[in-house]
C-alpha cells in the first residue's frame, strides 16, 4: 500500500510540472485561438535567459547572494519574455487578423524555430544549472501510518506548491478582471471585439506575456529539476496529450489533466509495465489521449461547441 | 416624438470599395443626420453590409471622402470607429458565445474604463470600483432590453431571438453617438421583428441616438426609418423618404424585377 501511495504522489508530482507547461497552452488559446506550438520552445528559452541572467548576476554579485541573483535574474528573464510577447505581436500576429487556425499553428511552428535559434545563440548551447535553492532532499512522511514510510522530494512538492498558486491567480485573472474579460471576448470573436473597441494588439501582448511567464515558471522549476539543455523544449510535448485530455481552453482543465497523465504514467508503467517489457511511460498518454478523443473531443473541461446549421 | 433631427453628423462622399476587379460600391453618397433613424435597403448582394463595414472601418474604400461632424475620417480601424463613438450589430450575431449575457454587455464598457490595465488585472483600487459604476449601467441596458431573467445565462444556449438582443445590448453599452445595426430582424418571427422595432425606436426617442440601419425587409423598415437609401448592385438608385422612396419606380423594379 505504501508504495502504490508513494507511486502515486511521484505521478502527481510529475504530472504538476505537465501541467505547468500545458497552462501556457491553454492560455494561448483560450485568449486567441492560435494553438502555440512554440510554448516548448519558449519553457527553454526562458529556463536559458534564467540560467544564464542568474549566473551573471551571481558573478557580478560576487557570488554573495544567490537570492539576489536570482530576483535580478527572474526579472531580467521576464522582460526577455515581455519582449517575445511585443515581437510576436509586432512581427507576426498583427499581420495574421483573422486567418485561419492553422495558418496561425504553421505561424506558431516558424515562432519555435526562431526561439529555439536565437535563444542558443544568445544564451549558449551547453547544459546551464538554475540553481534557486530548491531542497533536493527527499523526506519521509507517514512511517507511522505506512510501514516503511512514504518518500517525498521535497522540490516536488514546493513545485506543485508553486504550480497551484499560479493555477489559483490565473483562473482569478480570467474570471474576475476586466481585463480577463477583454481575453476571453478576443478569444471568442475578433471582429465583434474589434468593434467594441477592445484593441486586439494590446490584448495579445498581454496573453503572450503571461504565457511567457508561465513558460518562464515552468522553465525554472524543470530547469532545477533536470538542468537546462535543448531537450526541454520536447517536454512541450508530453504535455500535448494533456491538453487534449483537459480540454484546450480549461485552466482548471490543463491541471487536472496534468495529473491524470502524470500519474497513469507512473503507476501504468509499475503495474503494468512488467507485463509487456516495460516502456510504457513513454507512449501511455498518447494513447490516453487518443481514447478520449474518441468519446470526449472537446477534452475534459473544454467549451463544447455547437455549430448551427 | 421629442427628438430633434440635427446636422449633418457622418457624409459620406463618392465611396467606391473594390475587391480586386469586383465592384462591391460604386460612387455612393449620401449623409446621416443626428437622432435620425436612417436605413439602407436592397436586395441580396446590394452592397449594404460593405457599406456598413465602411463606416466602421472595417473596409477602406479606394475611393471617396467620409466626414464624421465635418471632419474628414482618415483610414480608421474598427477599434478606433468605436472610440469616435460609432457602435455596431452583427447580421449573423457576433457575441461571445462562452460568457454570460452580462459579461457580454460588460464588454462593451471596455471604453469607458479609465484605469489602467494594470490595475485592471490587478483587479484592486480604483478599478474594483469602477466595475461597479459600469456594471450598475449595464443592468440599466439589461433592464432596459427586458432580458434580466437571462443575465447569467451563456449566450450560446439563448434562443436566436434573445441573442440579437443581447448583441444590441452590447453595442448599446458603449453609449454610441452612432448605431449600426446590421440586419436586426433577419431571421426573427412577427413578434420578435415587433419588439426588435420598438427597442430600435426607444433607443433613438430615449438616448437620441443616431441609428443606421440595414434590411432587406422593406416593410418594417419604412414604418421605422425617416429616411432610406436604396443600394442594387453597388449603386444608389434611391434616397429619401419612405413614401418617396416606395414609390421610386427604380426601387420597385430592383426589388419586384423588370417585368412588373
Amino acid at each position: 500500500m505504501g508504495f502504490f501511495i508513494e507511486t502515486l504522489i511521484g505521478g502527481l508530482m510529475a504530472g504538476m510540472l505537465y501541467s505547468l507547461v500545458a497552462l501556457g497552452f491553454v492560455l494561448i488559446f483560450k485568449s486567441s485561438g492560435v494553438f502555440n506550438f512554440a510554448q516548448g520552445a519558449m519553457v527553454l528559452f526562458a529556463a536559458l535567459a534564467m540560467a544564464r541572467f542568474s549566473e551573471w548576476a551571481n558573478a557580478a554579485l560576487g557570488g554573495d547572494s544567490l537570492a539576489m541573483a536570482n530576483l535580478i535574474a527572474f526579472v531580467g528573464a521576464g522582460g526577455v519574455m515581455w519582449f517575445v510577447a511585443w515581437a510576436v505581436e509586432r512581427f507576426v500576429l498583427r499581420k495574421l487578423v483573422n486567418q485561419e487556425g492553422a495558418t496561425l499553428l504553421m505561424v506558431t511552428l516558424g515562432i519555435t524555430y526562431v526561439l529555439e535559434g536565437v535563444g542558443q545563440t544568445l544564451f549558449g548551447s551547453e547544459i546551464y544549472n538554475i540553481n534557486v535553492g530548491m531542497p533536493k532532499d527527499p523526506v519521509m512522511m507517514f512511517e507511522s501510518v505506512f510501514d516503511g514510510g512514504i518518500l517525498i522530494n521535497k522540490e516536488d512538492f514546493i513545485a506543485a506548491l508553486i504550480a497551484a498558486v499560479l493555477v489559483g491567480l490565473l483562473t482569478l485573472f480570467f474570471q474576475k478582471t476586466p481585463v480577463g474579460r477583454a481575453l476571453r471576448a478576443v478569444a471568442d470573436d475578433h471582429q465583434a471585439a474589434l468593434s467594441i473597441g477592445i484593441p486586439l494588439n494590446r490584448i495579445w501582448v498581454i496573453v503572450w506575456l503571461v504565457a511567457g511567464v508561465v513558460a518562464l515558471v515552468a522553465g525554472i522549476i524543470w530547469g532545477s529539476k533536470l538542468g537546462v539543455q535543448f531537450s526541454l523544449a520536447t517536454v512541450a510535448m508530453r504535455a500535448l496529450p494533456v491538453v487534449i485530455l483537459g480540454g484546450l481552453t480549461s485552466v482548471p482543465g490543463a491541471i487536472v489533466g496534468g495529473l491524470i497523465i502524470g500519474v497513469g504514467e507512473k503507476l501504468s508503467e509499475v503495474y503494468i509495465g512488467p507485463m509487456v517489457g516495460g516502456g510504457i511511460e513513454i507512449w501511455f498518454a498518447y494513447v490516453l489521449a487518443l481514447i478520449f478523443l474518441l468519446f470526449r473531443p472537446q477534452g475534459l473541461f473544454g467549451e463544447k461547441i455547437i455549430d448551427r446549421v | 416624438m421629442s427628438r430633434q433631427i440635427g446636422d449633418v453628423i457622418l457624409d459620406l462622399q463618392n465611396i467606391s470599395l473594390r475587391f480586386g476587379g469586383v465592384k462591391a460600391l460604386t460612387d455612393i453618397s449620401f449623409n446621416i443626420r443626428e437622432h435620425e433613424v436612417r436605413a439602407i435597403i436592397g436586395p441580396n448582394g446590394a452592397g449594404k453590409s460593405s457599406m456598413l463595414n465602411v463606416i466602421n472601418g472595417v473596409y477602406h474604400p479606394q475611393d471617396g471622402k467620409i466626414l464624421f461632424r465635418g471632419q474628414e475620417r482618415k483610414k480608421m480601424e474598427p477599434h478606433m470607429a468605436a472610440k469616435q463613438g460609432i457602435a455596431r450589430t452583427f447580421q449573423n450575431i457576433a457575441l461571445f458565445k462562452g460568457m454570460s449575457v452580462l459579461d457580454n454587455i460588460m464588454t462593451g464598457r471596455t471604453l469607458k474604463m479609465k484605469t489602467n490595465l494594470l490595475w485592471q488585472a490587478l483587479w484592486v483600487g480604483p478599478a474594483r470600483n469602477e466595475e461597479l459604476v459600469h456594471r450598475r449601467k449595464v443592468e440599466e441596458i439589461i433592464d432596459f432590453l427586458e432580458i434580466q431573467h437571462i443575465r447569467k445565462t451563456p449566450v450560446g444556449r439563448l434562443p436566436y431571438g434573445l441573442q440579437k438582443r443581447v448583441d444590441l445590448g452590447r453595442a448599446l453599452a458603449m453609449e454610441p453617438q452612432i448605431l449600426l445595426l446590421d440586419e436586426p430582424m433577419a431571421g426573427m418571427n412577427v413578434e420578435e421583428k415587433q419588439d426588435m422595432c420598438r427597442f430600435i425606436l426607444d433607443v433613438n426617442d430615449q438616448f437620441g441616438t443616431t441609428i443606421v440601419l440595414i434590411e432587406h425587409d422593406m416593410g418594417v423598415v419604412m414604418d421605422i426609418s425617416d429616411r432610406v437609401v436604396v443600394l442594387d448592385y453597388g449603386k444608389k438608385i434611391g434616397d429619401g423618404l419612405p413614401d418617396d422612396v416606395r414609390s421610386n419606380p427604380e426601387v420597385i423594379r430592383a426589388y419586384l424585377g423588370a417585368g412588373h
